[in-house]
C-alpha cells in the first residue's frame, strides 16, 4: 500500500504546484493543500459551509460521490454548474487519487 | 460625532469581549460592524453549530455564545454603529483618530482596535440583468430592519438558514411571502425547514422549489419578478415590491488594506507584546492579525483583547499606573483608575 500520493494543483495565477500527501492521516484534499501552504482560503475549516476550498478536477480520476451538503453549498456559491467543480474539504486523500490534477476555483482566493 | 475611548472595528466575538475587558478598567467602547447584527462569523455563518473549545463550556451554540457575550458587556453600555462599513481612518489635530463609515457616520477616539476577522461580509449576488439598478430600490441582500417589509409583497430566494429563518419571521410582517429555491432540499436546520414546509402547506407562504428568479421587473423601483420552474421550464410572473436574495455572505478584506498598516498577506502584522500595529494607538486583535504562531481561534482572540486594553490604557493615560484587580474581588465596577 502506498502511503504518500502526489497531487498537482494549479493556482489562480496558473502556476502548477506538485505536492505530496499522506493517505494514512485521514486528511481531506483541502487540508493536504493547506499543509503544503498552498493559497486556499478554506474559511469554514472543512464544514462544507463556505465553498472557499472549491477546486475543479482536471484529470480523469474518479472522485467519491458528492454528498448533499457539498452539492447544496456548491449550488449556493453558484459554482455547481462548472464541470468537475467540487469542495476539496469533502474529498479524503486516498491511494486511488495518486497523480490527481486539480485547479483552484476563484473562491479560494485568500485576498478576495 | 460619536466620541469614545476605543473605537472597535468589527463586532465579532473578539470585538465584543474587548468591551468587557476595557470596561473593567473604565474605558468606554463603540463598536462598528458592516453587518446589521453583532457576532461576526458566529452569527453570520454558523449560529446553530456547537463550539467545543470555549473554556468552561463543554459545548455551546455559536449563537448562544454571542447572546451571552452581549449580556456580559451590557453593564458597560457600548455604542453600536451597525450595518455600516468603516471606510477611512484619519488622524485629528488633537492626536485622536477619526473613523468614518460607508454612510458617513463619524467616530473619534484616541485608540482604535481593529477586530475585523476575515474582513467585511459581502453578499453573494445572483446573476441577473439589471440587478444593480434595483439595489436599494426593492432588492436587498441583507435585512437591516424587518419593519421595512411590513404589508409588502416580498420574494426571498435561497436555501440556507437565513432564507428559511427570514421566511419564518417575515410571514407575520409582509403581506405576501414567496420563497424560491433552486433545489428540492434545503440546507438549513431541520426545525426551520419543517416550519417553512408547514407554512407552505397551510397556504401562508408560496414555496417554489426547483425554481429560480430569472428576471426583475419595474420602472426604477421593483414591481415584480419572473420565476422560472427549472423542471417544467415554465415562467410565471409574480408581483413583488421586494426581492431578497439570501445566498450567504463571504468575507472580503475591504478597506482595511488602505489604512497604512503593515500587512502580512491578508492579515495585519502585530507585536505580540500588546497586539499593536505599526501605527501607535491602533491595535489589531482576533482573526485579522498575524504573528508567529498565530491560531485563528476565539479563545486566542479573547486573550489578545485582554492584553491589548492594558496597553490602550497606558496609551490614553501615560502618567497612570494600572493594577490588576480580580473580578471576584471587586466585581465589574471595582476599578477606580
Ligand atoms: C464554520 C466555522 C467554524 C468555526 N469553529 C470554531 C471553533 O470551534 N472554535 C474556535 O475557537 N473558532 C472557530 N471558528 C473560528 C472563529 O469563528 C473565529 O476565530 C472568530 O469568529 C474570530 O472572531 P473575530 O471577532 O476576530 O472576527 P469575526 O467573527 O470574523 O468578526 C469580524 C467582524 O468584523 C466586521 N468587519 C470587518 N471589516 C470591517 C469594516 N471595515 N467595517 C465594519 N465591519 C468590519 C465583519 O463584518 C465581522 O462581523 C470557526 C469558524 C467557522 C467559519
Ligand atoms: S473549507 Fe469551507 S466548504 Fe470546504
Amino acid at each position: 500500500m502506498k502511503d504518500m500520493i502526489t497531487i498537482h494543483v494549479e493556482d489562480l495565477k496558473g502556476v502548477v504546484h506538485t505536492v505530496e500527501a499522506p493517505t494514512d492521516m485521514g486528511l481531506s484534499l483541502m487540508e493536504a493543500m493547506k499543509a503544503n501552504e498552498l493559497p486556499v482560503k478554506a474559511m469554514c475549516g472543512g464544514m462544507a459551509m463556505c465553498a472557499s476550498c472549491n477546486i475543479i478536477l482536471q484529470s480523469d480520476h474518479e472522485l467519491p460521490e458528492m454528498g448533499e451538503a457539498e452539492e447544496e453549498m456548491l449550488d449556493e456559491a453558484m459554482v455547481l454548474n462548472i464541470e468537475g467543480s467540487r469542495l476539496s474539504c469533502q474529498i479524503k486523500v486516498t491511494e486511488n487519487l495518486d497523480g490527481l490534477r486539480v485547479k483552484l476555483g476563484a473562491l479560494t482566493d485568500p485576498e478576495a | 460625532m460619536i466620541e469614545t475611548d476605543i473605537i472597535i472595528i468589527g463586532a465579532g466575538p473578539v470585538g465584543m469581549f474587548t468591551v468587557f475587558e476595557a470596561g473593567l478598567i473604565k474605558l468606554k467602547c463603540h463598536l462598528i460592524d458592516a453587518l446589521p447584527q453583532p457576532g461576526g462569523q458566529l452569527a453570520e455563518i454558523y449560529p446553530k453549530k456547537p463550539i467545543y473549545d470555549i473554556p468552561g463550556y463543554p459545548s455551546v451554540l455559536a449563537g448562544d455564545l454571542i447572546t451571552n457575550l452581549m449580556k456580559q458587556i451590557e453593564p458597560f453600555k457600548p455604542g453600536f454603529t451597525l450595518g455600516e462599513r468603516a471606510e477611512t481612518i484619519k488622524k485629528l489635530e488633537d492626536g485622536r483618530f477619526l473613523v468614518t463609515t460607508s454612510r458617513g457616520t463619524k467616530h473619534a477616539a484616541p485608540v482604535i482596535a481593529i477586530a475585523g476577522g476575515l474582513g467585511c461580509f459581502e453578499p453573494r449576488k445572483p446573476e441577473l440583468e439589471n440587478l444593480e439598478k434595483f439595489e436599494d430600490h426593492g432588492v436587498d441582500y441583507i435585512i437591516r430592519d424587518p419593519e421595512v417589509y411590513r404589508n409588502k409583497k416580498i420574494v426571498i430566494s435561497g436555501g440556507g438558514d437565513s432564507a428559511l429563518d427570514w421566511t419564518n419571521y417575515l410571514v407575520d410582517v409582509a403581506s405576501e411571502v414567496t420563497l424560491v429555491h433552486r433545489r428540492k432540499a434545503f440546507r438549513g436546520a431541520l426545525d426551520s425547514v419543517e416550519k417553512v414546509q408547514h407554512l407552505a402547506e397551510n397556504g401562508r407562504i408560496k414555496l417554489r422549489t426547483m425554481s429560480e428568479v430569472t428576471e426583475l421587473h419595474g420602472n426604477g423601483v421593483l414591481s415584480g419578478v419572473a420565476i422560472t420552474d427549472l423542471e417544467k421550464n415554465e415562467v410565471i410572473n409574480v408581483d413583488a415590491e421586494n426581492f431578497i436574495p439570501l445566498f450567504g455572505l463571504s468575507p472580503k478584506l475591504g478597506p482595511i488594506k488602505d489604512w497604512g498598516l503593515n500587512l502580512n498577506k491578508e492579515s495585519i502584522a502585530v507585536n505580540t507584546f500588546d497586539y499593536s500595529t505599526n501605527v501607535p494607538g491602533i491595535y489589531a486583535i482576533g482573526d485579522i492579525n498575524d504573528y508567529p504562531g498565530k491560531l485563528r481561534l476565539i479563545l486566542c482572540g479573547f486573550h489578545e483583547a485582554t492584553l491589548m486594553v492594558q496597553s490602550a490604557y497606558k496609551h490614553i493615560y501615560p502618567e497612570k499606573n494600572l493594577v490588576l484587580k480580580y473580578t471576584t474581588v471587586s466585581g465589574v465596577n471595582g476599578f477606580e483608575g
